[in-house]
């Protein structure tokens, strides 16, 4: 019989980022008693590291913004993948949400006549995203931290959750973790639980991911048995860090293009302009003349290449590089230097100026930097209901990068921390009302307890030489070299094999030493969920045959709206096996239909 | 591989990390080759990777953006992230141990609880009331200040160094830390900000105890001017709030409240070093029975 200590509460929330800890604001606000438990320390969750602003059409800077026109850029920039309602509702709420930080004390950059100021960020049609410099995450997390103690919310940190508890009726009832301090375990009965746990970059090699960013929420609630949709859509971010070696993937933020920074390959070439898809032609300068006219005009003139979705320029790059026209380290490179005061470049981009200072040696007020796509967003994730974020198993909800469907294939810069807002709160109001409707006191099963604290502790029994880290850096190796930014049926085929055989060894992997603030181990537990996320990405990836978005396949280069241009690929668990299927997309009402009617 | 990497390749680290728990421990040697382009956390992690596979540390960003790799290194306070293997003497053994300021849990990693309940104990921001519609307005330059101190990414190394709490453990019952001066200096210079806390800042975080020695600015990886832009100007505040007649008219008819009291005393009192203290050995930091009760827990 294991040892534990157990919490009962109304609503649990997994995750400390600004998801979760807004999810955590409402839910408390609404009476329900609220507990958030999180992997690290308060306050350091991977929200810290958004750099360029939340978008919300506030119309402060260009009156002409309003939220169709923000729903229509969100849906356009998703390749029509997204759950419109989800979408909608984004871009209808997300200027409340903003402005509510404020009055928890945020303090955004300032417009001229003392509103908040908002900058252009890629696939964005107006300047529309509130920032502080670009440490808009700090911010926004910042002000949720502070927003959270001040309400009296308790926070359970270090501490891992290992697998959600279910009750008879397979509702979900609670979870069980391990302190990461003591290795204790710690048990939670809650009426609701919130997933809040961000993404899982840290299945590839290269990603602008911090560690936490495993996929334990979607691995939670695959388990737990509900429906992950679009797995294979990742965004790999297309201005990273190349070099050094040891910051490769660190993100460079987008506002450094937003804010004038061009593209150039190694003969010095705007190489943008020979990448402008059908898709956004009518809408993009195709001169450079026109294009550098744009960032003081834009009633006049069309937004340049640089600034097309994320998609988009990360695949230019990408086949820039394989063109032989790359950096001397395999990247292209971003220039802020030739385009922009020194003086601006260090007010408007004080961060990436000290992070290529101190870790490249590259000042980015004299030199190019030179980047590279990099792992940096799941667009898909844990299927939930748009209005209130509950997932597909009664008792769950998600809200933020674990939950799929509001980006579609692609998501916007921009477009994560109002998510996180919009959906954290809707998260947190549907956990709430779900969790003070139901009767009765929470049961605890613990024959479930007991088997998944026997599971947990497994690892310092198994036997032999596997090691947790080696057994990491085999599947970020095999995702990035065969799960990537460009796929193909050979290799995702491959991958299938790889993953199947990695699977085994994940589960005899052996952990040295005690249960006390043991990295091995913890890395131990967290390589399950990326083992079956992995396998829901790849699955995915196979069965979407055509590219669209964050998800490209070389073997069928061209979008197919006709048949996935209106599915969701489902994921979920059938006995011990990942299995997939297609579901039809929910339809848009003609009214909003519309809106993609008219000429831009 | 560029020619001038050869050269680093070939070299041999000596790093010596502090590894043990709140019983005691020692440096243990680990040898490993150099790599190009490396920080500190980098070959921590390739020891742990290779060598040292329980080796506790704490990191999540990699990036400086989120302070959780705080440590010393050579004996200096910094993040591990952020200092490059190329600005430290590598013919030299390097010695990478926990912040000294903290009770150790286990290896590099420290108890900074301590931060986290004084962090309870700071009133939040109080918005003005606004009318229907209404919405904020505040001028880029009336921001500034206060967006200095909101670059704060919560190392803790500026507690870790300052000498009133490092060298005395007792005055953190008495004393918030740099930290906390500048958040509460970050409130105190928020443009709209509508509550006085200048009586708190010196009656019950001791900002008095402060004799300006500057450490805390000088170890800031942020650079945020904590000592001239924060402790300095709330000193200057706290005086006036105290001793200035005109500044006390200028309370009563402008009814900027001063929440010292009752009120604010009750809500935010401070948990007592004994009490934690208490906690700890008792087990009961990190096992909450209740959960019904407000708060942070480890």
């Amino acid at each position: 019989m294991a040892e534990y200590e157990t919490h009962i509460v109304d609503v649990l929330i997994i995750g400390a980022g600004g998801a979760g800890l807004r999810a955590a604001a409402e839910a408390s606000a609404m009476g329900a008693s609220t507990a958030v438990v999180c992997k690290s320390l308060l306050g350091k969750a991977h929200t810290v590291m958004a750099e360029g602003g939340v978008a919300a059409a506030l119309g402060n800077v260009w009156p002409e913004d309003n939220w169709k026109v923000h729903f229509r850029d969100t849906m356009r920039g998703g390749k029509m993948l997204n759950n419109w309602r989800m979408a909608q509702l984004h871009a209808q709420e997300s200027p409340d949400r903003v402005l509510e930080l404020e009055q928890w004390g945020a303090l955004f950059d300032r417009t001229p006549d003392g509103r908040i100021l908002q900058r252009d960020f890629g696939g964005h049609r107006y300047a529309r995203l509130a920032h502080v410099g670009d440490r808009t995450g700090l911010e926004l997390l910042r002000t949720v931290q502070h927003r959270a103690v001040d309400v009296g919310i308790e926070v359970f940190m270090e501490c891992k959750i290992v697998r959600l508890l279910r009750d008879s009726e397979g509702h979900v009832n609670g979870a069980v973790g391990i302190w990461r301090e003591t290795g204790k375990f710690i048990v939670f009965g809650a009426k609701s639980v919130v997933l809040a746990t961000g993404g899982v970059g840290k299945m590839y090699k290269f990603t602008s991911n911090s560690w936490e960013g495993t996929g334990d929420g979607h691995a939670l609630a695959l388990w737990a048995g509900a429906d992950l949709i679009d797995m294979e859509c990742i965004q790999f971010h297309p201005t990273g860090m190349i070099w050094p070696p040891s910051a490769r993937g660190l993100l460079v933020t987008e506002g450094v293009r937003g804010d004038g920074g061009i593209l150039k390959n190694r003969d010095n070439e705007r190489f943008m302009f020979n990448y402008i898809s059908d898709y956004f032609k009518a809408e993009t300068s195709d001169t450079i003349e026109e294009a550098d006219q744009w960032y003081e005009n834009k009633r006049d003139f069309r937004r340049p290449p640089e600034l097309l979705p994320r998609d988009e320029v990360a695949r230019a790059i990408n086949s820039e590089v394989k063109a032989g026209r790359g950096s001397p380290h395999g990247g292209v490179f971003l220039d802020i230097a030739s385009r922009r005061t020194a003086e601006d470049i260090k007010r408007r981009l004080p961060s990436m100026y000290h992070q290529f200072k101190e870790l490249a040696d590259v000042d980015i007020t004299k030199d190019a930097m030179e980047i590279g796509p990099t792992c940096h967003y799941i667009m898909g994730g844990v299927r939930v209901d748009a209005d209130t974020a509950a997932a597909t198993v009664p008792g769950l909800f998600a809200a933020g990068e674990v939950a799929g469907g509001m980006h579609g294939a692609n998501r916007l810069g921009g477009n994560s921390l109002s998510d996180l807002l919009v959906f954290g709160r809707r998260a947190g109001i549907g956990a709430a009302e779900h969790a003070l409707s139901k009767e009765g006191t929470v049961t605890i099963d613990q024959e479930q307890v007991e088997s998944i604290a026997k599971h947990a502790l497994s690892f310092f029994d198994n036997e032999g030489k596997e090691n947790a880290y080696a057994a990491h850096q085999a599947l970020q190796n095999t995702m990035q070299e065969l799960v990537g930014i460009i796929r193909t049926e050979s290799e995702l085929v491959r991958a299938r094999g790889e993953l199947h055989d990695l699977n085994e060894r994940a589960k005899v992997v052996s952990v040295e030493g005690h249960r006390q603030f043991n990295p091995g181990w913890h890395l131990a537990l967290d390589l399950e969920a990326m083992m079956a996320i992995s396998q829901c990405t790849t699955l995915g990836a196979l069965e979407r045959q055509e590219s669209r978005g964050g998800h490209t396949r070389e073997d069928f280069p061209t979008p197919n709206n006709e048949v996935f241009g209106k599915v969701n690929m489902v994921t979920s668990m059938q006995g011990s096996e990942v299995q997939i299927r297609r579901e039809p997309l929910p339809v848009m009402p003609p009214e909003l239909q519309e809106l993609f009617e008219e000429a831009h | 591989m560029s020619p001038e990497s050869a050269t680093a390749v070939e070299k041999n680290l000596q790093m010596r990390l502090w590894r043990g728990d709140a019983e005691g421990g020692e440096f243990t040697e680990y040898n490993i080759p150099a790599q190009e382009g490396e920080v500190v956390l980098d070959v921590v992690h390739r020891i742990q990777a290779e060598e040292a596979p329980d080796l506790a540390v704490r990191w999540n960003c990699k990036a400086g953006k989120c302070g959780s790799c705080s440590a010393e290194i050579n004996g200096r306070p910094a993040l591990m992230c952020m200092t490059r293997m190329s600005t430290l003497n590598i013919e030299e053994p390097i010695t990478v141990s926990p912040m000294r300021g903290f009770p150790i849990i286990r290896d590099l990693v420290t108890d900074v609880s301590f931060n986290y309940a004084v962090a309870r104990r700071v009133p939040a921001f109080q918005p003005p009331k606004l009318a229907e519609g209404e919405v904020f307005r505040m001028q880029q330059v009336d921001v500034d200040r206060s967006q200095e101190f909101r670059k704060c990414i919560e190392c803790f190394l500026c507690q870790n160094v300052c000498h009133v709490i490092r060298d005395h453990e007792d005055n953190k019952e008495s004393f918030a830390g740099p930290r906390f001066f500048a958040r509460l200096a970050e409130l105190e210079m928020h443009p709209l900000d509508t509550l006085d806390r200048r009586r708190l800042t010196s009656e019950q975080f001791g900002l008095g105890l402060c004799n300006i020695t500057k450490c805390c600015t000088e170890v800031c990886p942020e650079g945020i001017h904590i000592t001239d832009n924060a402790i300095i100007p709330l000193k200057e505040r706290v005086v006036d709030a105290r001793y200035d007649p005109v500044a006390w008219l200028g309370r009563k008819i402008t009814g900027k409240p001063d929440p010292t009291p009752a009120a604010v005393a009750a809500r935010f009192a401070p948990e007592t070093l004994a009490q934690q203290q208490e906690a700890r050995s008792a087990g009961r930091i990190g096992t909450h029975p209740e959960t019904s009760g407000a708060g942070t827990s480890r």
